[in-house]
């Protein structure tokens, strides 16, 4: 679907807060344009983002079309121990695009 | 005689097609774009009939932006986060856009941080509200009046 870009520091010390950014190519189609030839262009946005730390979520953002084209995400995370952090981001066509980063936490 | 049996119908014709008429231009209208009352409702949606106080909320916009098609928006709220006290959500929200909501963010104390940013589309200069949802159920909102020279959708119009 979509070209994914992560940025999660490899190496953290136990308790520290992280920032995670994230970037997805999506053209996210707001459904009020119009072709060269006046046709409505169907809405097609990523509506939803999960991040997952070793399985437990720990940040869920719902997008509308207010979000600009391939959608940049950045938040914060406390560093609990080694693992992977997992993201997914969901479209209006049900399609999931995943991409996963591993940390080492001493 | 003939002409004014004929008047009641033709006026009521008259008025049912001027009343149609400025229907569906308010109709037009709302297509258009949000307004600051479908902000509200919208808000209430979200978060309920809770009241909201300013502060603790810090809402980062540029206020004047020239392409309102990518703006740069970060948005972060005062909390220790801890187990006990901390931010629950984050909602955004506009007043001119065809839709009032802009972003949800959920989040909780192994965030660390009460804190987000990404890029927006404004289709208009506008107020952007940031309320926050803190764990003991209050809420906090910060207000931004932005002025976009080059609004988003325009160029496709």
């Amino acid at each position: 679907m979509a070209r994914t870009l992560i940025n999660v520091p490899p190496k953290a010390k136990r308790g520290q807060i992280i920032e995670i950014k994230t970037l997805i190519s999506h053209v996210m189609e707001t459904g009020y344009r119009r072709d060269e030839t006046g046709a409505p262009i169907p809405r097609d946005i990523i509506n939803l983002f999960v991040c997952s730390y070793n399985g437990t979520e720990i940040f869920r953002a719902d997008l509308h079309q207010a979000i600009a084209a391939n959608p940049f995400i950045t938040f914060f995370t406390v560093a609990t121990e080694t693992g992977t952090l997992e993201f997914r981001w969901t479209d209006d066509n049900g399609q999931v695009e995943k991409a996963s980063a591993r940390i080492t936490v001493e | 005689m003939t002409g004014e049996s004929l008047s009641p119908v033709t006026r009521r014709a008259v008025l049912i097609g001027v009343a149609g008429a400025a229907a569906s231009a308010t109709l037009l209208v709302r297509r258009a774009e949000a307004t600051p009352e479908m902000m509200k409702a919208a808000i209430h949606r979200v978060i309920g009939e809770s009241p909201v106080r300013k502060g603790k909320v810090a809402l980062d916009i540029p206020p004047l932006v020239e392409n309102g098609n990518t703006i740069a928006m970060s948005v972060s709220v005062e909390s220790p986060m801890t187990e006990t006290d901390y931010v629950k959500a984050i909602h955004v929200f506009n007043e001119k856009n065809p839709q009032p909501d802009i972003i949800s963010v959920h989040l909780g104390p192994r965030a660390g941080k009460a804190a987000f940013s990404t890029r927006i589309r404004l289709a208009d200069s506008q107020n952007v509200v940031a309320i926050a949802e803190l764990s003991d159920g209050s809420l906090w909102s910060d207000t931004v009046e932005v002025i976009v020279t080059i609004a988003a959708c325009l160029e496709y119009n």
